[in-house]
Order: structure tokens, then sequence, then C-alpha cells
């Protein structure tokens, strides 16, 4: 295992370097950019044996990456934003098709206004499309996820393509120290992939049906039945990762002092660094506060959130995003959570980082102190309430 | 195409495929039920020569030792065959 210094970008690079696909096809997209250009320099150097094809657009990159897995290739993409939505066709089709292709998305916000920076409304905005959803914090991380997205997406139990969500710049532009697994280790955790749902010369089949209203349900089921399954194919891979690298992750959500805390605070990727900094301040104040960042927000943790949520006060959901005219969709997810598991507490909605602005210490703290007041209320960090 | 298949109706979720992938003529959703008239071919003039074959856009009609056959299961009755045919070997007839 070798010591890099790498961006988040970068790292995922050589995590999917490491899961060697056999198909990689993507076009540029800032903050997307660096990730398929690392790629393509390391099929250029032949460090990594793969078909790089440069197309002309996303709704084409993802195509392609169908293409490929539909004759039983490994695939790779990778976009942001509005490369994003200018796919979102082809996501159902990949989804419904059940093929396992992985996919990078650098969290940008989406226009108009134009905006290049981060903030995660363009995958949020697609959590329904069947796609698995995992959200990166940091770079080591994004290494890792890389690394197990395929044996999770390719688990018999789920053959469900997965999109890696790491926040723009914030994440895939800033550099860490990261640790980067040895090729023979890999191999070891990744084996190739194997399916049955391919073309095949030699098991003709129909690929891609059209299914009238009398199965359309039966199908839709398996595919969603394919992605519940994908927990404890999560649990499996993090099981399997930790025995080979020694890096053990948490499942569907990672606990920072939710346990026992009174207030806490639900978040997702990068931002989730700074609040943890913060909660260490308010531990040491001997306040019990705590952190659950969410790792997946398909399949969606309602256990997970449910079981942190028991015992506390209130909680607040940190989201980069807004569904307009209602609230945050992670929130929206969590209240659901919360109903199902017959839980009424207070839960609060703070939206922030939109179009990459900066989330400071200073307004996570606020997001502690106004749940101390056990309110429900949706809030713009910076802005406000609604309309008075 | 394996005919039979079509008539293998699946009435449980586990004999629902779990990709959207199975054997050809499985699953099948028949759809011809808006045709007014229907081609029917005369062997006897069918030289096999297959203008009709080639030449239907759904695809319907098929080789069968030297002449053709039509599957009714999925013709629309546009008639397109009995233009093509040079032979006089196909005739609309109106259905009942």
């Amino acid at each position: 295992m070798a010591k890099e210094f790498l961006s988040g970008n970068e790292a995922f690079a050589y995590g999917i370097r490491l899961a060697r696909p056999q198909v990689i096809s993507a076009y540029p997209i800032t903050p997307q950019t660096i990730v398929v250009e690392k790629l393509s320099e390391m099929v250029e150097d032949s460090s990594l044996q793969a078909e790089f094809i440069h197309v002309e657009s996303e709704h084409s990159a993802l195509s392609c990456a169908i293409g490929a897995s539909a004759v039983g290739a490994r695939a790779f993409t990778a976009t942001s934003s509005q490369g994003l939505l200018y796919m979102a066709e082809c996501l159902t089709y990949a989804a419904g098709g059940r093929f396992p292709i992985v996919m990078m998305n650098a969290n940008r916000s989406t226009a108009l206004p134009w905006n290049i920076y981060g903030d995660q409304r363009d995958s949020l905005s697609l959590l329904d499309c069947g796609w698995i959803q995992a959200y990166a914090e940091n770079a080591q991380e994004s290494l890792d996820l890389a690394l197990m997205s395929y044996y999770i997406a390719e688990h018999k139990k789920v053959s469900t393509p997965f999109m890696a969500n790491l926040d723009g710049f914030v994440l895939t532009h800033t550099y860490e120290v990261v640790e980067v697994p040895e090729a023979k280790q890999a191999d070891l955790f990744l084996k190739p992939y194997v399916t049955e749902n391919k073309l095949d010369l030699s098991y003709p089949k129909n690929l891609a049906f059209s299914v009238g209203p009398d199965h359309n349900t039966a199908f839709k089921f398996k595919e969603h039945l394919g992605i519940l399954r994908a927990k404890e194919a999560i649990d499996e891979a993090e099981h399997k990762f930790n025995e080979i690298f020694g890096r053990q992750y948490t499942g569907l959500t990672e606990s920072y002092h939710a346990d026992d805390a009174d207030y806490i605070i639900i978040t997702l990727g990068s931002i989730a660094g700074l609040v943890r900094e913060t909660v260490d301040k308010y531990r040491e104040k001997g306040e019990k506060v705590g952190l659950l960042r969410i790792r997946y927000m398909r399949p969606f943790p309602n256990e997970e959130i449910a079981a942190v949520a028991r015992n506390a006060k209130a909680i607040g959901i940190l989201e980069k995003d807004i569904s307009f005219g209602n609230e945050g969709t992670v929130y929206t997810n969590v209240n659901s959570a919360l109903q199902k598991a017959g839980l009424s507490i207070p839960s609060s909605n703070f939206i922030g980082g939109l179009g990459g602005r900066n989330i400071s210490e200073h307004e996570i703290e606020s997001i502690f102190e106004e749940l101390k007041n056990e309110k429900s209320t949706v809030s713009f960090l910076g802005i406000g309430g609604g309309e008075e | 195409m394996k005919p039979y298949l079509r008539d293998k109706v699946p009435t449980t979720l586990s004999e629902i495929p779990d990709h959207t992938a199975y054997e050809a003529g499985y699953l099948v959703t028949k759809n011809a039920g808006w045709r007014n008239i229907r081609p029917v071919i005369n062997l006897e003039k069918c030289v096999g020569c297959l203008q009709c074959y080639l030449y239907c856009p759904d695809g319907v009609i098929s080789k069968e030792e030297n002449k053709v056959r039509l599957d009714y299961d999925f013709c629309k009755g546009c008639g397109i065959c009995k233009k093509m045919c040079h032979f006089d070997a196909i005739q609309m007839e109106v259905e009942k």
C-alpha cells in the first residue's frame, strides 16, 4: 500500500483503475473533468487496460456504458450537474436493464443561474431513477468507494448501477494523503464481472425488452428489491474490504456521537467533516450533540436514522438541496423514516451550500443552537425561513 | 422464435426474469387487434421469392422451407406484402 497526495477526482480514478473496468465512456464537465482525464492518461500509459471512448455528450456517455455492460463488460462513466441531467433518460434504462455500471458524479449546482460550484441538487433530484447513490466525505473514502462500488453493483442479488457522489471542488479538487492499495490486493477483493445479463451468441436472448401492463409492476418490484438488497451487499463488501485493506466502513450511515446525543445533525458529503469538529467542541463543553452522516441515499437508511433519533430531543437535516415548493429532499426522506418508526420528535431542515456557498463553523453552531428550541422548521442558511 | 413460449404466461414473481432479459418469444403481448383485413397466402402461387418477407414492416413473415408463413399474432393488415407480391399469391380478406 502506497501513500499518495491526491485530489478527490484523482483518488477516485486510482480506485477505478484498481477495479479494472473494460470500457470507459465519458464527456468532460467541470468539476468532474479530472477523473476522466486521469483515467485517459492511465489508458494511454497502459497502466489500465480499457477501451476509452470519447463521446459527444453525456447522453451518449451513459448509452455507451449501457451497451458495454450489455455485452458483459465492466463499464465506467462520470459526469456532473447539467451533464447528469442530460443523461437522465439513460439512468432509468441502466437501472431497469439491471446493468451494474459505476458512475462518479461530481456534485454541482444546477442552472439557472449558471454556476459551476458544488451543491447536491443534481444527484438528489434524480433519486428515483433506480440507482444506488453513495456520498463520499473525503478522498480516501472516494478511492475505497470506487473499488467497492463494483462489488456492490455487480453482486448477484443487486445488479443495479451505482452512482458515487463527490462534492464538487470541496472534495473533487482538494488534496489529501491517500492510501492506494496494491493491484494484487485489489484483485483479491474484486473478481472479474460475470453475468448472464448480456448479449451472447451461444445463448441468444431478448435484451432490454418492453413489458406491458400485466407484468410491468413485477419488473419494477424486482428492481426495487435489487436496491434494497444492496444493503446486505454493502455490509459484505465493507467486511471483505476491511479484511484485505484494514479499513472498516459503517454501512448506510456513519454515526459520530449520535447514539447518545440530544441534538443531532444529519447530513451527507464533505460538510460532515466540519460538523464533526463542531461536535467535538460541544462535547468538550459537555453538551450531548452528535452527527449522523448519510453515506447512502439509496438504499435509504430508514432503520439507522430511527435508531439514533429514538433517544434524541431534536434533529436537524443539513443539505445542499431544495425541492422547490416543498423542502430539502433529504429532510423529506428522513421525516418518512421517523414516521415509519413511530417517532414524533422535532426535526428541522437547514438548506445551505447552494451554488458552492461556504457553510461556516459558526453556521453549524447556530444549527445546534436552533435545535435546542425543539421546533420543526425549514430555513435557508444566511437567509432564514419562507415568506413571513 | 419459439411460438410455444408465447403461451407461457408467468403467474408468480419467481417466474419473472430478474433482469430485463429473457429467451426470445417469452412474455409476449400479442398485438394485432386493430387488423381489419388479413393477408392470406396461396401456397400454390408462392414461389418463395421473399419480397414480402423483406418488406413486411412488422417482421411477421418468416421463411418456411421454400415458402413463407405469416404470424397473425402481430400482423396489422397493412397490405404491403400483397403489393410487393409479383405472383398474386397474397390476397387480403376482411376480418370477421
